[in-house]
Order: C-alpha cells, then sequence, then structure tokens
C-alpha cells in the first residue's frame, strides 16, 4: 500500500532521464582512425566474443554495453529514437520484438548490404522472421529457441510409458501419469507464458499476423491456434494436466520433486532445469515434439534474438560486416556457444561447434542431435507490430481460462485475443483485413 | 492536513512587527533564493510531468499504411478520446470495483488493529510495551514488493509450511490465490504491513494527551475501557481521521502487492487495479496516451474522494479544536 507509485510521474521522470542520458551517448567515428560502433546485448559474456573480432578488425571495433534484458533495452532503444539521438549501431533483438522496431523505424534494411547472401544458413522459419516475409532484412539472427519435449526418463522406466510422437499419445501418457499417481502431472498450462504458447500454435501452423499489400491480417482466431487452444482446455477440463502458471515457487518444487514429469519448452532448458531442478540431474531426457501429424514433423520457437542495426547508425555497412561474422563465422559461432552458452541459429555452425550435451544432460549424448533435427523443422511464423497487446492479452484470457478449467473457455480466449489486437491495430490507424 | 493547518500557521508568523529596515533586496529576493531550491525541484519534478501527463493525455498515435519503416508512425491530436475510452473502458470500471471492495476489507479491518494495539500500548497495565511497539511497527519496514514475494510463498500450497501443518492435520484448506481468495490474500500483506504505521500514529497521538484528564476520570470511578472508550478515542479523533485518508488513498493507488502476486496465480489479471490498468497500457502496450488519461482520472477521483471525505468528517472530528 504505501509504496504504491504514482506512475504517471514516475514514468515521466524515468522518460526525461532517459532523453537526457541518451543525448550523452556518443555514436562516434569521424572519417579517421577506426570506424567506432556501440552494440548493446544483455547475452552473457558477449564482450568476449567481440574481443576475437576487434582483434582481427583494427578498422571497426566494437563496444558491447551491457543491457538489463530484452524488455529494458528495447523500450531504450525507442525512446532513444524518439529523442533523435543516442540510439547504438546495433542492438540485440528478440525476434518478436522486430515488426514493433521496424514499425517506430529503428531498424534499417540490412539487403543493401548484401545480407541476403547468409540466408542460407538459417532454417525457413528464422529466417522469415528477420525479414517479416518482405525483401528487407531487418536482423541477423543469433540464437532459436526450437521447442522440444522434456521428460522424466526415470519415471517413465518406472511406469512404463513410452515417449510420446503425436498429441494423442501425449494425452494418454498424461492420463497415465495422472493415474499413477494424482499429484503428477506431465505438465502444466501455463497463462503466464505467451511465447510458449504461440511456439506451439506456431507448430500447429498458425501464424498470427501476416501482410497482404498495404495491410495487415491478424488469424489468431484461426484453426491451428483454437486446436491447441481446445486440446490444452480438454485436457484441463478433465483434470489430467495442470492449469498453475510457469516459473512460480510451486512449479520449481514440483519440477524438483517429481511432481512434474515432463516439460514443453526449448533447447534452452537445460539450464532452466539445472538452476531450479538441480536435484535431477542426469534424470531427464530431450525428444522432439509430440505431433500433429506424425508425417510432417514441425516444431515452433520459444524464445531466441537477432543482431540488428539501428537506422540512427552513420556505419550500417561495417555494423552489417560485424553482425554477418559474429552470427555466421565459424570462430565466433564457436565462442558464442562455450562462452555466451547460447543455441546458435546457424544450423551448420551449431552442429560443428555443439559437440557434447550440456551438463545436466550428460545422461544423452544425442542430445544436441535431436535438437538439429529439430531445429531443422521450425515452421514459419510472422510477428505483427503490436505482439505486445497480442501476448498481454494472452495472460489475462488465458488466466481466465485456466482458472475457468473449461475446454470453451479456452476457445473464448481465443477469440478474446483475436479482437484485444485487432482493436488495438485499428485503434492506431493500421489497414487491417 | 498541512492544507488545513497553513492558515493558521500564516497568522502566527506574518503578525510579528515589520522591522523596516532592510532593502527590497533582502526582503523580497532572500526569503526566493531560500525557497529556489524547493521550487525549482517541485517545478523540475511535479509540475512538469503532471502538464506533461496532461499534453499526452490528449495525444494518440496514428499509423499509416503497414506502419513499417520511417515516419509510418506519428502522435497526433486526439481531443478527448482518451478519456472517452477510458470512462468507457468495462476493464477500468472492473478494477476500480475491485479495489473499492479492497478498501472495504482492509481499511476497517487495519485501523481497528492499529487503534487496538494503540489503546493496548497505552494502557498502565501493559509489559514490554517497548518490545511490541517495535514488534507490531517492523513489518512497515519491509518494502510492499519483498513482503508480497515472502507472503506468495506462504500462499502457495506446495511450497507453503501452513499447507504442510494443514496437510498433516487433513485439513482440505483452499488456496488463499483462488479467484475466490485472492482479494484477502492482497489486503493480508497490506494488513500486515500497514497496522504499524498506523498504529504508530495513533500511539503518538495518545502520548500527547495530558494524563491529568485520565486521572480526573478514574476519580469519577472510570474503569480502563471507559477511558479508551469515552476519553481516548475521541480526543485522538482527528489521528483517526487522518489515518482513513491515507489508507483510502493509497487502497485506490494499489500496484506493488498484486504485482509481484501475479505471476503465482491465474486469478490475477494485469488490470487488476487501476494503477496495474495503467502501468500495463503505458509499458506493455506501448499506448503511453491513454495511460496518461487513465491516470489522470485516477489522480481526480482520488482527490475528489479525499476532499468529500474531509468535508464529511472534518467537523464531527475537528468541530471541537475550534
Amino acid at each position: 500500500m504505501r509504496t504504491s507509485i504514482r506512475v504517471g510521474a514516475v514514468a515521466m521522470a524515468t522518460a526525461a532521464t532517459l532523453l537526457m542520458s541518451g543525448c550523452s551517448a556518443n555514436t562516434g567515428g569521424g572519417d579517421d582512425g577506426p570506424v567506432e560502433l556501440n552494440y548493446w546485448a544483455w547475452a552473457p559474456n558477449l564482450e568476449q566474443v567481440v574481443d576475437i573480432w576487434n582483434e582481427e578488425n583494427p578498422d571497426i571495433q566494437v563496444t558491447v554495453q551491457k543491457q538489463d534484458g530484452g524488455d529494458p533495452a528495447i523500450t531504450k532503444l525507442l525512446t532513444a529514437i524518439k529523442a533523435g539521438s543516442g540510439a547504438p549501431d546495433l542492438i540485440q533483438a528478440e525476434y518478436q520484438k522486430i515488426p514493433t522496431l521496424v514499425s517506430s523505424d529503428a531498424l534499417a534494411d540490412l539487403s543493401e548490404y548484401g545480407a541476403g547472401d547468409i540466408e542460407d544458413s538459417f532454417a525457413d522459419g528464422v529466417w522469415d522472421s528477420v525479414t517479416l516475409g518482405s525483401d528487407a532484412i531487418y536482423a541477423i539472427p543469433q540464437d532459436s529457441g526450437p521447442m522440444m519435449f522434456f521428460y522424466r526418463a526415470d519415471i517413465f522406466d518406472q511406469l512404463g510409458l513410452t515417449v510420446p510422437t503425436t498429441w494423442d499419445e501425449y494425452a494418454e501418457v498424461a492420463r497415465a501419469v495422472h493415474a499413477a499417481d494424482p499429484a503428477k502431472y506431465l505438465g502444466t498450462f501455463s497463462s503466464n507464458d505467451a511465447g510458449w504458447f504461440t511456439g506451439m500454435a506456431q507448430q500447429a501452423g498458425a501464424s498470427w499476423w501476416g501482410i497482404d499489400g498495404e495491410s495487415w491480417s491478424v488469424d489468431i482466431a484461426d484453426t491451428p491456434t483454437e486446436t491447441v487452444a481446445g486440446y490444452w482446455g480438454g485436457l484441463v477440463e478433465e483434470g489430467v494436466i495442470d492449469n498453475k502458471p510457469m516459473y512460480t515457487p510451486e512449479w520449481n518444487a514440483g519440477l524438483n520433486n517429481g511432481q512434474q514429469v515432463g516439460w514443453l519448452s526449448a533447447v534452452w532448458a537445460p539450464g532452466v532445469l539445472g538452476g531450479n531442478a538441480a536435484d535431477t540431474a542426469g534424470l531427464w531426457k530431450a525428444a522432439p515434439m509430440p505431433q500433429w501429424d506424425a508425417d510432417a514433423p514441425a516444431t515452433g520457437n520459444w524464445g531466441g534474438s537477432s543482431t540488428a542495426v539501428t537506422t540512427q547508425s552513420t556505419h550500417q555497412e561495417a555494423a552489417t560486416k560485424f553482425a554477418t561474422w559474429l552470427n555466421t563465422d565459424e570462430e565466433a559461432v564457436q565462442a558464442l556457444v562455450t562462452t555466451s552458452g547460447i543455441y546458435p541459429a546457424d544450423a551448420a555452425q551449431a552442429k560443428a561447434a555443439l559437440t557434447a550435451p550440456p551438463e545436466f544432460f550428460s545422461n544423452q549424448p544425442d542430445f544436441y542431435d535431436v535438437a538439429a533435427e529439430v531445429a531443422d523443422t521450425v515452421s514459419p511464423f510472422t510477428y505483427g507490430p503490436n505482439v505486445n497487446v497480442a501476448y498481454s492479452a494472452y495472460n489475462d484470457e488465458f488466466a481466465k481460462a485456466a482458472d475457468a478449467k473449461t475446454k470453451s473457455a479456452f476457445l473464448d480466449a481465443v477469440d478474446a485475443m483475436q479482437k484485444i489486437t485487432t482493436d488495438d491495430m485499428k485503434k492506431s490507424g493500421f489497414t487491417v483485413k | 492536513m498541512t492544507v488545513t493547518e497553513a492558515p493558521a500557521a500564516a497568522r502566527t508568523t506574518a503578525a510579528p512587527v515589520r522591522r523596516g529596515r532592510g532593502t527590497f533586496r533582502t526582503r523580497v529576493l532572500v526569503p526566493y533564493a531560500m525557497l529556489a531550491p524547493g521550487i525549482l525541484l517541485f517545478v523540475a519534478f511535479m509540475a512538469a510531468p503532471i502538464f506533461y501527463t496532461l499534453y499526452l493525455s490528449f495525444q494518440k498515435t496514428k499509423v499509416s499504411g503497414l506502419g513499417l519503416g520511417s515516419g509510418a508512425r506519428t502522435a497526433v491530436f486526439a481531443g478527448i478520446d482518451n478519456y472517452v475510452a477510458t470512462l468507457t473502458n468495462t476493464e477500468f470500471g472492473a478494477s476500480v470495483g475491485r479495489v473499492l471492495l479492497y478498501g472495504f476489507i482492509l481499511i476497517p479491518l487495519m485501523l481497528g488493529l492499529a487503534l487496538l494495539f494503540a489503546l493496548l500500548l497505552d494502557s498502565k497495565r501493559t509489559r514490554a510495551a517497548g518490545f511490541s511497539r517495535t514488534a507490531i511497527f517492523l513489518p512497515y519496514a519491509v518494502p510492499a514488493v519483498i513482503s508480497s514475494l515472502l507472503w506468495g510463498f506462504l500462499y502457495l500450497p506446495a511450497v507453503s509450511p501452513f499447507y504442510f501443518v494443514f496437510d498433516k492435520l487433513g485439513w482440505d484448506v483452499p488456496s488463499l490465490l483462488s479467484s475466490g481468495g485472492v482479494t484477502f490474500a492482497i489486503a493480508n500483506i497490506a494488513l500486515w504491513g500497514g497496522v504499524g504505521f498506523n498504529m504508530i500514529v495513533m500511539y503518538t497521538s495518545l502520548k500527547s494527551v495530558p494524563s491529568d484528564i485520565y486521572e480526573a476520570a478514574k476519580l469519577d470511578g472510570a474503569s480502563e475501557v471507559q477511558i479508551a472508550l469515552r476519553i481516548k478515542i475521541p480526543i485522538i479523533a482527528p489521528a483517526i481521521v487522518m489515518t482513513a485518508l491515507f489508507s483510502m488513498v493509497a487502497t485506490l493507488q494499489v500496484f506493488a502487492e498484486p504485482t509481484t502476486l501475479r505471476p503465482l496465480t491465474n486469478s490475477l489479471s494485469t488490470s487488476w487495479s487501476p494503477l496495474m490498468l495503467v502501468y500495463r497500457d503505458a509499458f506493455t502496450r506501448d499506448d503511453i496516451y491513454s495511460a496518461a488519461a487513465t491516470s489522470i482520472v485516477i489522480a481526480l477521483v482520488t482527490f475528489a474522494f479525499s476532499f468529500l471525505f474531509l468535508r464529511v468528517v472534518q467537523k464531527r472530528a475537528f468541530g471541537q479544536e475550534d
């Protein structure tokens, strides 16, 4: 109560501070001497990877300016763009943020600097996220989060269960797990993690936004997403899947004590499991996602980011050169894997760099082979200019649905997301079909 | 409160003799020079942001074409559109309804407990008064975000020691974070943190009452309870009114507790309280303009509430002072 914030005043004060600090940043670099580039990023130890570049390229010197994380860095960048100065040359941008940034005229088109040459290094789904399906290239993909199914191999053995390869089998296994012990669940439906649900809709073939000429389309309330929502709503209504959010102390405890027997997550899951469920090292295994159509395996992305060049940069070509090197050069990608611990978006380099499994999965030597196979099947997905609105609508609407525990409430939530997202775009003046 | 006291203070300081000495500079400029830091800070950190918020509340974003690339997004004058949108927004109405219910649960309980503790501490027979006072006040020193995290742990059945005990006893206690209980869960956190502060305000007020009044009452045969009800409470009525006013304002602005608890449960939306709605619009949905309009509406409503409340209770509470 007492620390309640006067949001208006604080917001304005923050904006003012940002404006002032933004003005003092300098993009630097004259005609003489080396080109100096600033790079806002939050991946751990990225400066060590950049040091390799700086040693090899005395003409283009890059300085990493550490950011707190994806959201604050983007907010800061948008403020600098509005102010007209203070933006860095390069920024680490999550895929779902790219349309918002492009819409605010924050990102330079890299296609004129030859970025198109590296298209083949990336899966189609990933490349789509940085081009928005257009001829422009707004960023170079850095890491990706292809979704996989993680399960407690020991509990599966104990209960005599086989790893589900289709969603029908997943439902059967969920029933069996819960029947064997009512405290155990194969997974939980989390209303907190919009990116997680987006990834699963992506797997089912959804693409929530689309560009058609001069207008946008919003296709959230469409067959793929409705199928996914209905499926989970059915399992939650039946009571065989938990309805509590992920990333709570309760959920962490569940992972650690075996009440959460599986987790539909992404390739970065070992890090989270190692931190939240340390007692279960060596007990988990990774498998491809259960499929809707076993003959056409697919997956979605949960997480991942790219390296973008800002419109305020006066050295866009040099910046593009660096971004290309960082994400496709053999030595750079190897360093990204070993010092920053990311899963590279460049499939071929990823394979070369990732030889040993993560420590938490030492029981599964082929961990990265499974990951590589899965990463190849990421479905295309187009993000729109108001992902933030759709995601916050997901949080509210699916929280209601998860609380109601009925299949119909899950389907209603999809419709509400569609309406909120479309209304927001229309209100801003977008042409929406 | 300061508003009502200001005229009295002005009377006493303005009255003293004019010395007649000193130039225009010392008489007029020096006081302003001394006030300057305060005025500057006020203008920079209060007045300017308020006017900027007001300005923003009459703007909106206008997108042309696909909204991609340079110049696709501009801010245009919106008239009263944002205000109309705020006032017709069912989410806003619902959030106000929720905090009103929350206030009805919290304020009487919090002030009642604070008054009870203050009276107990003030009574002659209390032992270890200093320790008790500190113990009751201590939770106020814990920031709301931290206390919400702590309580969040205690509310989650799987990690809560309380639920462990309930389970051992075979009781089936529903989670306080379910949709029916979440208002109580938040009120409980605020209660835990707020009782101490209000207790101290009331207790300090009790301490300033001359003790001969109690002695006189005792000679007339009044019991401790009668003294408390008939003498102490009426005398500290102004303090109670003040704490009630502060509590009402704080209730309308509740933010930290529900925001911290939200990731733990399905029953708190991102627009649970009016300020959460403002925060979501400004920073999650990137619509600073409608957030500005909503903040202005909240500020006006808070002001109106406080003013009305003071008008209603002032005569009764402060009447005896004149």
